[in-house]
């Protein structure tokens, strides 16, 4: 069994399905997609057990090793990253199964055409995607993340882009920022290579002294993944990128793109950066975080439209990301890097079952104006559900992912004496309760007598497909043993990674 | 793991998982949800039987897996808790009778009876609870469930109070879980214990122990509604006359006196408490709110309203008789969770029945109201005089306990708080009495609903006159061995270990 190359299978096994799709009768797509998607799903799911069971696994690309060949390096960290692709992006592809699904009773050939097309690149791309999302979380090199990075980046890109109409402009500045992202990263990389003359991540570490080129490779490689997780102020791209994409995209682009780059911040700080670099930039981010969960909820208050609401939510759950840096460096153990490990995924079930929610909601009312959806809470009970489920995980209410990971917070932040983090993790859970509420109380408010919104009929995949991921959020809190041990398995934040790794 | 194991937790899924299945019913699906109700309510009673049982016998029943590292889900039965399990078991069956026939005929009840169960559950996890952890996780939990019973009626004045409950409670809920992170970084991990887990053994964090006290008082005392954390209350009478009754006499309320008992009893300690000199600062805080509330009560007009203001006075000599300490006025306080919950259950049923039958909501328009609802005017005169105090009703005991156990432990100022508080119980309550029985009938009512033979239905009338019965019940059967006071009484001495116990002379 442990010979089986089920790591580098995590990432040929979606792009084979990529290319499938593409070369196949554009008919099949959605059928040639979602078994890919199964199977790609199966593969991550099955690598994951792996790591659980037996370890931390490495494996060689064509029997070259570091530091010249690719080395691929998965451990519990990677796992649950990769465990959170495959849950997210398997139930994401039956939601887009059904919301894609070419209208073949319609009459205008012209538009069935553009239906048909759209629906083929979806699967293309998000094919394309899913393996570059889990070469950057299998990647063991710094210039093999860029690619893999690039790859997400520009396959996001054409995701949006697939929705036309407004999102296009959105899409437009989305493009310049995560090329801008991935070419200051890039930067980085070369500085760090022109010092230690290794790409190898744990390496690279090694070689890496503290001094002036060490911060400037480590500043300039935060900026750009910064960027391209949208940490405030750097955030301006995000809510129009997110909202105007189709709604499957808006929750891939949510639940797993952002979480590529704060992966990569997180192994630069455990593995490469020397501490005496990294930690007073680690205190910039978590100030920045803290702005970003009271500023990005304030916003999320504010707006009228139901997907731009979940977009700025997101600009805030972004923040709780980046507290991690200045967090976890201060307490002993792992416990800062669990929270937000443990952030990270349940916030991509939650904010993936209230995009799916809210993407369903709108195509049942027509657009998605808040204002206008008084009253139909009755008729789309399941999406409304759904959205609070994935709610009470961003309240950080129980028994939720949320729950867990704001209780991990608290406990490292009340271990190093921060009170304004435990503030301030205790004042987002409350304004994240105000504006989803917000969205709840229109599903509760009683339907006006006439002028009540005319449903369309949707697909019950779609609000079945919102209300899976919305319970695995839920059950992230009641089952969070599992997860958090596999967070353990091979030591990802502790000193023995290192020593695991170079052979 | 024998079935033992698992009985809290199936005591606590009995409610969950017909909940859950509700949800999914269809509106007209009326046989079915009501089979499951109350399947769910007599399978939740049976297991509790079996469990007082044990707990008298001296049984622990305990369920426990660990849920994060480091913490512990633990559901644990002993005294205590089987006392306000069994409170809101009893009471819930109840309830839901009386919710089916107020809810006949109104839209949205699959939502409503899967939260209304989903509710009682987290209640009972709260009673069982095991630790602090688990306390906040149902204590949370709680509130979610009861958002959508407050905004049911989906009207603009619903959803207002539902938001104001939700500022109140949420806020309440997050202060209690910093501080109960912050408890566990300072001393770890620790089950509740009789006779408390603290203890003297954490002098040496005294200071940080004593601010952690209060800032969970005061995030408990929200939902308990101690003056001035009390605002939602009055605001969420909104809601159906069966959640009134659930907020104030079975769940929210009772959830957050409960927590505060346990605080003192199970966590601090009752010595811990008095060395560090709390008792009397939450003695004093209960009096205000018992006085203040009063008073608010007395210049109400809308009944629900007046009831409302009453829960918050009373609700707080549960949390006066902790605070004073001594084996007596603690038997007072925790007796009268269950004294008080039956009452005010009574009160809310009659209102509701007034509301729903006449369409009267205020005391004005009670007059010559007992000719017309001769079973429901009765049973809120019981009610009422069991409130004030008057022998041999329910809350005659209580209150007897509590003034005694204020001597007892040195504090003769309670018993002037008891007696004002009495004089303003009979004030706000007698009128509507007199009104009822007295004063000649306003007729028209303002709404006269079709009730057959009977002077309201049949599920409406039977609720009030069986919760009626039980405030003379446990008054006059109050040393009986199986009385709320008799079990009080055995919670106590296992909370006061040693001679100083000596509450058996009643």
């Amino acid at each position: 069994m442990n010979s089986l190359p089920l790591v580098s299978a995590a990432i040929w096994v979606p792009l084979l399905g990529a290319l499938v799709v593409s070369l196949w009768p554009r008919r099949y797509a959605a059928r040639c997609g979602m078994g890919g998607a199964i199977v790609s799903a199966a593969v991550g799911l099955g690598l994951v057990v792996m790591v659980a069971l037996s370890g931390p696994r490495r494996e060689r690309l064509g029997g070259w090793g570091a530091p010249a060949g690719i080395e691929l390096w998965v451990d519990g960290f990677s796992a649950l990253m990769i465990a959170m692709t495959a849950v997210v992006g398997v139930v994401v592809s039956m939601y887009a199964l059904a919301y894609f699904r070419v209208d073949e009773g319609q009459d205008d050939a012209e538009r069935r055409e553009v239906e048909r097309r759209r629906e083929a690149y979806f699967w293309r791309i998000w094919l394309l995607v899913w393996a570059a999302i889990n070469g950057v979380f299998a990647s063991a090199d710094l210039f093999n993340l860029y690619v893999t990075l690039e790859v997400v980046g520009l396959g996001a890109v054409a995701l949006v882009a697939l929705a036309g109409g407004r999102a296009l402009p959105a899409a437009m500045r989305y493009l310049f920022v995560t090329l801008s992202g991935s070419l200051l990263y890039l930067l980085g990389v070369v500085l760090i290579y022109s010092e230690g003359g290794t790409l190898a991540l744990f390496q690279a570490g090694e070689s890496l002294m503290a001094g002036t080129l060490a911060q400037a490779a480590l500043v300039v490689m935060v900026v750009g993944l910064a960027l391209k997780t949208a940490l405030f102020p750097l955030h301006f791209w995000l809510p129009p990128a997110h909202a105007d994409a189709p709604a499957p995209v808006s929750a891939l682009l949510s639940a797993l793109v952002i979480k590529v780059t704060f992966y990569i911040l997180v192994r630069l700080w455990v593995v490469v950066f020397p501490a005496a670099v990294s930690q007073p930039v680690g205190e910039v981010l978590m100030i920045l975080g803290l702005i970003a969960v009271i500023w990005g909820s304030w916003r999320a208050l504010r707006q009228r439209r139901l997907k731009m609401l979940v977009a700025y939510s997101t600009v805030a759950q972004v923040g709780y990301l980046f507290l991690v840096f200045g967090l976890a460096p201060r307490v002993d153990g792992s416990a800062g890097w669990q929270a937000g490990a443990y952030f990270a995924i349940s916030h991509a079930c939650a904010k993936g079952a209230m995009f799916l929610a809210a993407g369903a909601i709108a195509r049942a009312v027509g657009h998605d104006q808040m204002e206008e959806m008084r009253g139909v809470g009755a008729q789309l009970a399941r999406s409304f559900f759904a959205f609070g489920l994935g709610g009470i995980s961003l309240m950080g209410l129980p028994p939720s992912g949320g729950y867990v990971s704001k209780w991990l917070f608290i406990t490292s932040a009340a271990a190093s004496g921060d009170v304004i983090v435990v503030i301030a993790v205790a004042l987002g859970g409350l304004l994240a309760a105000a504006y989803v509420f917000r969205v709840l109380a229109l599903a509760f408010e009683r339907a006006p007598r006439e002028g009540a919104p005319q449903l369309r009929p949707i697909p019950s995949t779609l609000e079945w497909a919102a209300l899976v991921l919305g319970a695995v959020a839920v059950a992230l809190g009641l089952a969070a043993g599992a997860p958090l041990a596999l967070l353990e398995e091979g030591l990802p934040f502790g000193q023995s990674l290192a020593e695991g790794v170079t052979p | 793991m024998s079935v033992l194991f698992w009985l809290p937790l199936a005591v606590v899924l009995s409610s969950l998982v017909p909940g859950l299945a509700i949800f999914l019913l269809r509106e007209d699906q009326i046989v079915t949800r009501t089979t499951l109700n109350l399947l769910g309510a007599l399978t939740k009673l049976a297991l509790i039987a079996a469990m007082v049982l044990g707990v008298y016998q001296g049984q622990v029943y305990e369920t426990r897996f660990p849920l994060m590292p480091g913490f512990d889900l633990v559901l644990h039965a002993s005294a205590l808790p089987m006392l306000f399990v069994v409170l809101s078991a009893v009471l819930w069956l109840i309830t839901t009778i009386y919710a089916i026939g107020y809810l006949e005929r109104s839209p949205g009840r699959s939502r409503f009876f899967g939260f209304f169960s989903v509710c009682v559950s987290a209640t009972t996890g709260i009673a069982l609870s095991g630790n602090l952890f688990t306390f906040v996780l149902f204590y949370e939990l709680l509130t979610l469930a009861t958002y959508p019973l407050v905004v049911h009626r989906g009207t603009r004045e619903a959803l207002r109070a539902g938001k104001i409950y939700l500022a109140y409670t949420l806020t309440g809920g997050t202060a209690l879980m910093v501080a109960v992170v912050w408890m566990h970084t300072v001393v770890g991990p620790f089950d509740f214990t009789e006779g408390g887990a603290l203890s003297a053994h954490y002098e040496e964090h005294r200071q940080a122990l004593m601010v952690l006290f209060w800032v969970m008082v005061a995030s408990l005392g929200v939902k308990a509604a101690l003056v001035p954390l009390h605002g939602w209350l009055p605001v969420a009478m909104v809601a159906p006359a069966p959640v009134s009754a659930l907020l104030h006499a079975v769940a929210v309320v009772k959830a957050g006196a409960y927590g505060i008992v346990r605080l003192v009893y199970d966590v601090y300690g009752i010595t811990f408490v008095r060395d560090l000199g709390l008792g009397t600062g939450l003695a004093f805080w209960a009096s205000i709110t018992i006085l203040y509330a009063s008073m608010r009560a007395l210049s109400q007009d809308k009944i629900k309203r007046m009831l409302a203001y009453s829960t918050v006075s009373q609700v707080a000599y549960i949390i006066l008789g902790v605070g004073l300490g001594g084996p007596l006025a603690s038997v007072g306080g925790i007796v009268h969770l269950v004294h008080q919950g039956v009452m005010k259950i009574t009160l809310f049923f009659c209102a509701g029945n007034l509301a729903e039958t006449l369409g009267i909501h205020r005391i004005s328009q009670t007059r010559g109201v007992a000719r017309r609802m001769p079973w429901t005017m009765a049973a809120f005169t019981i009610a009422a005089l069991g409130m004030i105090g008057v022998p041999p009703l329910a809350g005659f005991i209580s209150k007897w306990t509590l003034g005694t156990g204020a001597m007892a432990s040195g504090s003769p100022w309670a018993l002037a708080v008891l007696a004002v508080s009495s004089a303003l119980n009979a004030a706000y309550f007698l009128p509507v009495v007199f009104r009822a029985y007295f004063q000649e009938p306003l007729r028209p009512w303002p709404r006269e609903g079709d009730a057959g033979r009977l002077e309201t239905h049949l599920s409406l009338l039977v609720p009030p006159v069986i919760t009626a019965i039980l405030v003379i019940v446990m008054g006059l059967a109050a040393s009986s061995p199986a009385s709320p006071l008799s079990w009080v009484e055995l919670i106590v001495t296992r909370i006061y270990p040693g001679p100083e116990t000596g509450v058996g002379g009643l």
